[in-house]
């Protein structure tokens, strides 16, 4: 590419204007941090629905999630022909030493809850010790890091839902597959609350089930709903990415508010780059003059000026993304309503690509212009 | 031998033939230059002398290939260049023509060695290649020991030494200055036809320049005058 001899004079005139080009790059810089994290949030948003297991059902109770299912309900879901698998869970909703720690404690089939969810790990030595402590806990590895925890560590928490202080033996640390996994939940066993507590005895929060083929979902799931139709606890059944876009939905429309945030900097980015490239452009009409009766052609100049302003753009882009990376780096800032913070190789990308087309766009008038300068007109105006 | 005659088959390294340059300013036509003919034979050094506005500079850009003629033909070295489209115009620019400016118009953000560069980054010499051509052209206008200051660095008679280095670097057919001791004192600019002067001598470098000064004018082996775009030979200056 012969636009790489051109390296020194595009470096050379980005530090002609020291102030200008890094308040230039330090819009880009600016506009890529917040739109590497709006990204971020989303993600973690959308995290559940990103990471859903394509062969998983959610069932819960038709009137609400927060109304609970008979755990007897297992056995016979168990029996429904294409289910493989059944486990459910129970959200706790306790609180540790302060209400601002917040993070989510599931109630755990101790039996089966691993194998249903094969994108956690645990060591098996850790996962034996918990199955053979009732006040068994198992957290995730953010989680433990967070609160500085080690396994042993006897844990309190005041119950939210069921009342009373609950103790809980650390007995070990689940891990994630991949970067977007959950790392910050907090796992006890079913029987535990099932013993201490004095209401809703044999009852359980929700369903997760397995099935046999993706592609038998919608007919598995309206099975399951057929089989409890009329009963005191009707349930309702939907793949678990189904269920995590509706959680989502509930919270707000974080892609739309994304999208309009994205498009108020790019528009503004067009105008701070375009309106530096066109005073640059303006101040150097003669030496753009000089450059083509030196033999560069118009395509060599106008390749120049953008090349020009995608150097502002990228510079400027991969400053923001890494200041974003490195910000997500201190994890949730939200103390709990973002577990899975964390920005990802094609977001960063993606915000790449989009100073790469802010950077074009905003250098494309300037530089057609610088196109079309006439030589001999230019050169009278030195 | 400079001729201002249209010659039946000129040898001639430069053959203008009626020549003929019309501007169109605020509804009124300018004919800057009219039926011009000139003959200029390979390491000539011919300066172009007249007063404001008699088509010295407009001669000059056609001649340059950096504006087109409202008649008439330019051939350089057997290349047609009046007929020539943009890209190809450009291309031949590049190949064949130095040029050498009164403002010096170097690129002030690089240094002496990078400005003296710039023409060859068109080409596909090696890295190794440029600097060799680069150091031989700074060597040639005794700047050797310049060759990393930046512009503001340099005097005027200096940079303009620079420019000289930069039109030659690429070995052009000919040479095209605009006034270039315009805008120099008396020592700067003797240094500069001095330079001149041994590019055309020596190496044998085809020169035209413009120029207001008669002394300047005098070193040059022909000085021809553009009065109301018509080229008067022989006229010594004053």
């Amino acid at each position: 590419m012969i636009i790489f001899k051109f390296f020194p004079l595009l470096i050379a005139n980005l530090v002609r204007k020291k102030t200008r080009s890094a308040l230039t790059m330090g819009s880009f810089a600016v506009a890529l941090f917040l739109f590497s994290l709006l990204g971020t949030i989303d993600s973690s948003f959308n995290q559940g629905v990103e990471v859903a297991g394509a062969d998983r059902l959610m069932v819960m109770n038709k009137t609400s999630i927060v109304q609970p299912l008979p755990v007897s309900y297992m056995e016979r879901i168990q029996q429904i022909r294409g289910v493989k698998d059944v486990t459910f869970a129970t959200w706790f909703g306790g609180i540790y030493k302060d209400e601002k720690n917040f993070f989510a404690q599931m109630v755990i089939n101790h039996n089966n809850y691993l194998q249903m969810f094969r994108e956690f790990v645990v060591p098996p030595a850790q996962w034996r010790d918990f199955c053979a402590d009732r006040e068994g806990a198992i957290v995730g590895k953010k989680l433990l890091q967070r609160f500085g925890w080690k396994i042993g560590d006897r844990i309190p928490l005041q119950g939210g839902i069921f009342p009373g202080t609950w103790e809980f033996n650390i007995r070990g640390v689940y891990s994630g597959t991949r970067d977007e996994h959950d790392e910050n939940q907090f796992w006890f066993r079913y029987d535990y609350l099932d013993e201490r507590r004095d209401f809703s005895k044999g009852m359980v929060g929700w369903y997760v089930v397995r099935v046999d083929n993706p592609d038998n979902t919608a007919s598995i799931a309206k099975a399951i709903e057929n089989q409890f139709a009329n009963s005191p606890s009707e349930v309702k059944a939907e793949s678990e990415k189904s269920f995590a876009t509706g959680f989502v939905k509930q919270i707000g429309n974080i892609k739309g508010i994304m999208i309009s945030v994205g498009t108020v900097v790019f528009f503004t980015l067009l105008l701070v780059t375009g309106s530096t490239m066109a005073m640059s452009v303006r101040e150097r009409t003669g030496e753009l003059a000089v450059l083509k009766t030196l033999g560069f052609t118009d395509r060599t100049v106008m390749a120049l000026v953008l090349a020009e302003s995608l150097l502002y753009a990228l510079a400027g882009g991969l400053i923001g993304i890494t200041l974003a990376k490195i910000y997500t780096f201190g994890g949730d800032p939200t103390g709990g309503f973002l577990p899975s913070f964390y920005l990802s190789l094609p977001k960063m990308c993606a915000g790449m690509g989009f100073a790469f087309v802010a950077g074009i766009a905003a250098g494309w008038i300037p530089a057609t212009l610088a196109m079309r300068l006439k030589i001999v007109e230019a050169l009278r105006r030195i | 031998m400079v001729s201002v005659a249209a010659r039946e088959n000129s040898q001639g390294l430069i053959q203008v033939r009626n020549l003929d340059k019309k501007y169109t300013r605020g509804g009124e036509e300018i004919h800057v230059l009219q039926g011009l003919n000139l003959d200029v034979e390979e390491g000539e050094f011919v300066s172009f002398m007249g007063p404001s506005g008699s088509g010295k500079t407009t001669l000059l850009n056609l001649l340059g290939g950096l504006d087109v003629p409202s008649a008439g033909s330019i051939t350089v070295a057997g290349d047609e260049v009046t007929h020539m489209s943009g890209p190809k115009l450009t291309s031949w620019r590049a190949r064949h023509v130095g040029f050498i400016f009164q403002m010096y118009n170097l690129i002030p953000v690089l240094t002496a060695f990078q400005n003296v560069e710039m023409p060859l980054l068109l080409t596909t010499l090696s890295r190794a290649e440029r600097r060799h051509h680069v150091e031989l052209a700074l060597g040639a206008v005794k700047l050797t020991d310049r060759m990393y200051h930046y512009p503001r660095q340099l005097s005027g008679g200096q940079e303009q030494r620079v420019s000289i280095a930069r039109a030659i670097v690429a070995d052009p057919t000919f040479l095209l200055c605009d006034e270039p001791t315009g805008d120099l004192d008396r020592s700067s600019a003797d240094e500069i036809l001095n330079l001149l002067e041994e590019l055309s001598t020596v190496h044998r470098k085809t020169i035209l320049m413009v120029t207001h000064d008669p002394r300047a004018a005098e070193r040059s082996g022909t000085v021809l005058h553009l009065e109301k775009g018509v080229l008067i030979e022989g006229r010594k200056p004053q």
